[in-house]
């Protein structure tokens, strides 16, 4: 098999790779350019549901699809929010892409605005990320300076502005209707859908929320055909270059670029160099700490796309790979985890915010030894309270108005139903007795 | 006493206002800027921005509550923000809790008494590949070990 070479990172290591004028020597915006001029937003969509490019967020849904959704000649301004707010414990990959190639992204932006006929686009990138939002402030300046963004962008009568909206320190923000909220200056509250954001997003207007790295790939789908997207990687049904992210028990934790599909195990052992320190594998992680995770016999001949990770009980997500190495004692891990979701929380629906407190309650009170044997059947039912029953055979179904709760449910009910063993030994004597 | 945003900001308010199709909208730009200006969200800051933004005192307030950047009160000059989730706390994020707290003699979320410097431990800062992390102000500090994290403070003290 010929060696994989990587399109989203292809620059990385390139000095200056984030300035317009290095982008420009290597093709910068040759798509932006066929699309603004050549191309009417229907046959972009076409292209890109050829593709079959799935967003890279978290939910896989298909790019081309979503952008469908937004009604034709719309009377209402329709927007297009990129969605910077990377906050899934576990992946790291959306900052790289901005501080190392942020024009690859603009020029994703400007494809996916003249799909959904958007004028004002919204970069909503995580309050944490200053010097990013910085770079990227940087990088539209550039832009206006050459005509690529402001009035009438390659000449055309085509107009784009392209804003950079700074979050301010909450995980929700991440979905996409807490996001709108957030935008709108609001708390991050999700919203009961339908309306879906394509028809009442952003005040009330027709909205396209897509992630980073969905509009990182944009310019290359337009570039090099939809054909040429659809052959890479494992899977027809699921192709395209991934970014994962490494963390945890490895000896070499980062951002690797491979095709989705590529099997767990080579990423593990292969890009990252194999568990740190002569360890043993003990369980991973797979899609950002709302994946239930697998234990090491679990990942054998396990593809990363879309769907061999769900047919393996778990999620892609958004690639962000944690993994537990035979050291990692699992009920504070799933205590850490536990209290993440519990401050993180957004407080609207009562199952998720009782649920998170109760659980992070009940497993601070494990790992100090004062655990009850009660209470490990009281944690699944307190998953089971906020997350409903777990069938992904049946897609998701719960009890609260965004996937939080299942978010939460699902990887604590993992540790516990696969690491029992572990929970108990933490029980006091006297819990046994 | 009033608040106001001295002249860059406020020239700054007036090309957002330009900018964004919506008033309120501007409610996280803003707070940010008064934050920077300022050093956190005083009552007069949350009038006064209540009023550029045209909404109330209160509708501002549901805002602010919200979201865990916005001091209520003032931090130190330094804020010490170190990842406790799990990719950090697996590569030693305690240790860097202890040192630090140790070294200013602080529990997290205290101040030293000279108002240099705040502890806090912070949920993921999706920096997992370079953990454990540290984001001191506005800037991250990568693959901290309790060495590196005592030089960076040497620097700043």
């Amino acid at each position: 098999m010929k060696r994989y070479q990587p399109i989203l990172t292809k620059y990385l290591d390139e000095p200056g790779s984030a300035t317009i004028d290095f982008y420009l020597v290597h093709e910068g915006y040759r798509a932006a350019r066929k699309a603004i001029l050549e191309m009417d937003a229907g046959e972009i969509i076409e292209e890109v549901k050829a593709s079959g490019l799935q967003g890279r967020g978290g939910a896989g849904f298909p790019a081309g699809v979503k952008w469908d959704f937004i009604p034709k000649n719309s009377k209402k301004p329709t927007y297009l929010i990129n969605n910077a707010d990377e906050s899934e414990p576990g992946t790291f990959k959306d900052r790289l892409l901005m501080n190392h190639n942020p024009h690859q992204m603009l020029e994703g932006m400007i494809i996916a605005s003249k799909a959904i006929g958007c004028h004002l686009a919204f970069i909503y990138i995580r309050g944490e990320f200053v010097k990013e939002a910085r770079l990227l402030e940087t990088a539209i300046a550039e832009c206006r300076a050459n005509n690529i963004l402001g009035k009438g962008i390659f000449g055309s009568d085509y107009n784009l502005e392209i804003v950079v909206h700074r979050g301010a320190g909450a995980y929700i923000c991440g979905e996409e209707t807490g996001l709108i909220e957030s935008l709108e200056g609001k708390r991050g509250w999700p919203r009961i859908k339908p309306p879906f954001p394509a028809i009442e997003g952003y005040l009330k207007s027709p909205t396209v929320v897509n992630n980073v790295e969905t509009l990182c790939n944009l310019p290359h789908i337009l570039n090099e055909g939809a054909a040429w997207f659809r052959k890479i990687g494992a899977s027809k049904e699921s192709p395209g270059p991934k970014l994962y992210c490494l963390s945890g028990g490895v000896q070499k934790p980062g951002v690797y670029e491979a095709p989705l599909g590529t099997l767990l195990e080579t990423l593990i052992y292969d890009f990252a160099g194999g568990i740190a320190d002569g360890r043993e594998l003990k369980a991973v992680i797979p899609g950002g700490s709302s994946a239930p995770l697998l234990k090491a016999d679990e990942i054998e001949g396990l593809k990363m796309d879309f769907p061999s990770v769900k047919a393996a009980g778990s999620m892609l997500g958004s690639a962000g790979i944690i993994v537990l190495d035979d050291t990692v004692d699992m009920v504070q891990a799933c205590y850490n985890l536990a209290r993440f979701y519990a401050h993180e929380s957004c407080g609207q629906c009562t199952p998720c915010r009782e649920g998170t407190t109760w659980l992070t309650k009940i497993l601070a009170r494990f790992t100090a030894g004062q655990g009850r044997l009660e209470d490990l059947d009281l944690i699944l039912e307190v998953t089971d309270n906020i997350g409903g029953l777990i069938d992904f055979s049946q897609g998701s179904f719960g009890k609260t108005i965004c996937p939080f709760g299942e978010a939460v449910a699902w990887p604590v009910r993992a540790f516990v139903e696969k690491f029992r063993a572990e929970f108990e030994a933490y029980l006091p004597r006297e819990a046994l007795a | 006493m009033s608040f106001a945003f001295d002249a860059p900001r406020t020239k700054r308010f007036k090309a957002l206002v330009r900018q964004y199709p919506d008033r309120r909208s501007l409610a996280l730009p803003l707070l940010h800027m008064a934050q920077d200006q300022e050093g956190h969200i005083s009552r007069d800051v949350l009038l006064a921005l209540a009023e550029m933004l045209k909404i109330s005192p209160a509708e501002l307030f549901d805002t602010v509550s919200f979201y865990s950047m916005f001091n209520l009160e003032p931090k130190g000059k330094y804020l010490l923000q170190v990842c406790q989730t799990l990719s950090c706390s697996l590569a030693g994020a305690d240790l860097v809790v202890d040192h630090i707290g140790a070294k200013f003699k602080l529990k997290p979320g205290e101040t030293t008494a000279d108002g240099r410097f705040t502890l806090l431990k912070v949920e993921c800062l999706g920096s997992c590949g370079t953990a454990p992390v540290v984001q001191i102000n506005d800037d991250y500090y990568e693959k901290m070990t309790v060495d590196k994290v005592g030089r960076v403070l040497e620097k700043l003290s």
